[in-house]
């Protein structure tokens, strides 16, 4: 996918969210660091144009509570989490992330975000879904569906990281890198 | 760009062992991790499921406490053995007792002992992660890293900055950490102080130093006040303490006259009147408070680093627990 295309993916998903939502009262975005962060603001900007009203931004990052921590191993370098002023609570979620795969990140954030309040719903965005769920997730608005076996890679770009907006399916080498 | 991943080691004995880069990775992981006390759930659960013993063979408040907080707000299970009323008053080695420990399946054991060398000694024979809570004079580490966050925090950097070390170097494990971690950033490191506490051979670590502090004053960004151990007039090392505050002591006639707006650091507990005065301590240069609440950010920093940890130094410790160590 690229640049055009994601821009006119995620036009899509800022409508579908409102309209799933019945409007922009109390919604609050929630991107998953790292790229989730930059298409959580991206996706506002797109409500905004539609709805002039901004709903607020906030940022998670979900590593203290992966599943796979315990195991030996280096560190994951941790991002920034700040949630919008007036927390959660009887708020409308939308957790916004890069590409659901396994689920695993999507159960990190639903227990991150109970430590912090009750909200009203919560809601799943993701601009690819890729498939091979391992747990009950299921996400509410998607941008794009890509049937990624397990040897590929599905990688999105953001110009705040990567310089560009699109979306790239990568083959693995048959040995892992 | 940032790498993905970081890797500090089995164990945090000092900070002459980490080179400028390592350093940097644990200010910067310690960051994110002042968020999580602001939290109303001050709680993530990283560290569920590990136990962590804090050994503390010299008394401590602050720095067992600030432990804690950060083990628990990590979620791992915490049990605090001070030697009073331990079986080390026994005569039980400090070997014995960590084997004895690891017998009861612990992952981490942080320690202050009052001997210098003590954490090193005991990172190489057991398999645990070790985390030097200060011993002797060696060291002092996350001391020395909570000091770079504060000063980082409010300079804007470390490199190139002027930080002064007043008072008892002679016996401060965290002059030590200073010294080696700031220098290891850029900083210039000064020590000012009676003679009688300081090394004869300071000089050897890259320090200027200044025997009055109205100079020190005058070359300095950052002042870092020690405690005076009070035992060191009894010792000799000093004449009074009313003399030390009058030749060595912070007082507001002296901050007042600094051509810049010093930062003024102390690792506490302060003995006000004496290396610091009240007016100082409580005025706008001090960050002492700071200083208090980046120490749980910066020992959640080392904790989260190092249960990542390097499994072959556990390996190469766990052989030589079995072998003849």
């Amino acid at each position: 996918m690229d640049e055009r295309a994601v821009q006119r993916t995620l036009a899509r998903m800022a409508r579908e969210l409102v309209e799933l939502n019945h409007g922009v009262n109390d919604l609050v975005l929630i991107g998953i660091q790292r790229r989730g962060v930059q298409l959580a603001h991206r996706l506002a900007d797109e409500i905004e144009r539609a709805e002039s009203h901004r709903p607020p931004v906030g940022t998670l990052d979900i590593t203290l509570y992966r599943d796979d921590l315990t195991a030996i191993g280096p560190r994951p370098v941790l991002g920034e989490t700040r949630l919008p002023p007036g927390g959660i609570d009887d708020r409308k979620i939308i957790i916004v992330d890069d590409v659901c795969f396994t689920g695993r990140t999507v159960r990190a954030a639903l227990d991150e975000l109970a430590d912090f309040g009750r909200p009203a719903r919560i809601y799943l965005s993701v601009l690819v879904d890729r498939g091979g769920r391992e747990l009950p997730i299921c996400p509410d608005v998607v941008g794009t569906e890509i049937r990624a076996n397990a040897n590929q890679q599905v990688e999105v770009l953001v110009p705040e990281l990567d310089g560009k907006l699109g979306v790239l399916l990568l083959t693995r080498p048959t040995e892992e890198p | 760009m940032t790498p993905l991943t970081m890797v500090l080691g089995k164990d945090l004995v000092g900070l002459e062992d980490l080179d400028a880069e390592r350093i940097r990775m644990i200010l910067d992981t310690a960051e994110p991790f002042k968020e999580i006390s602001e939290r109303a759930i001050k709680k993530v659960p990283m560290l569920r499921g590990k136990t962590i013993v804090n050994l503390f063979f010299e008394p401590s408040t602050r720095t067992r406490i600030s432990f804690e907080f950060a083990e628990k707000r990590l979620s791992a299970d915490t049990v605090n053995i001070q030697t009073t009323g331990s079986s080390v008053q026994k005569g039980e080695t400090l070997v014995d007792t960590a084997r004895n420990l690891e017998a009861m399946r612990i992952d981490m054991v942080v320690m202050r002992h009052h001997s210098s060398g003590a954490a090193r000694f005991l990172a190489e024979r057991i398999p645990s992660n070790v985390v030097n809570a200060g011993d002797g004079r060696h060291e002092h580490p996350t001391q020395g890293l909570l000091d770079m966050l504060t000063i980082r925090d409010h300079m804007g950097r470390i490199e190139g900055l002027k930080v002064c070390i007043v008072g008892d170097v002679l016996h401060s494990r965290v002059a030590r950490s200073n010294i080696w971690g700031l220098t290891r950033l850029g900083a210039e490191v000064a020590v000012c102080g009676p003679r009688t506490l300081l090394p004869a051979d300071i000089r050897e670590l890259g320090v200027h130093v200044f025997s009055r502090i109205e100079e020190a004053i005058e070359w300095a960004d950052v002042m870092n006040v020690l405690r005076l151990q009070l035992e060191r007039m009894q010792a000799g090392y000093v004449p009074s303490l009313r003399e030390y505050n009058r030749v060595f002591g912070l007082t507001r006639d002296r901050v007042e006259r600094a051509p810049r707006d010093l930062l003024i650091l102390h690792p506490g507990p302060m003995n006000r009147g004496v290396e610091i005065d009240s007016d100082v301590a409580d005025g706008p240069h001090s960050v002492i408070l700071d200083q208090v609440t980046n120490g749980v950010a910066v020992r959640m920093a080392v904790l989260y680093l190092l249960a990542g940890g390097a499994p072959e130094d556990a390996a190469a410790a766990r052989s030589s627990e079995t072998g003849n160590g």
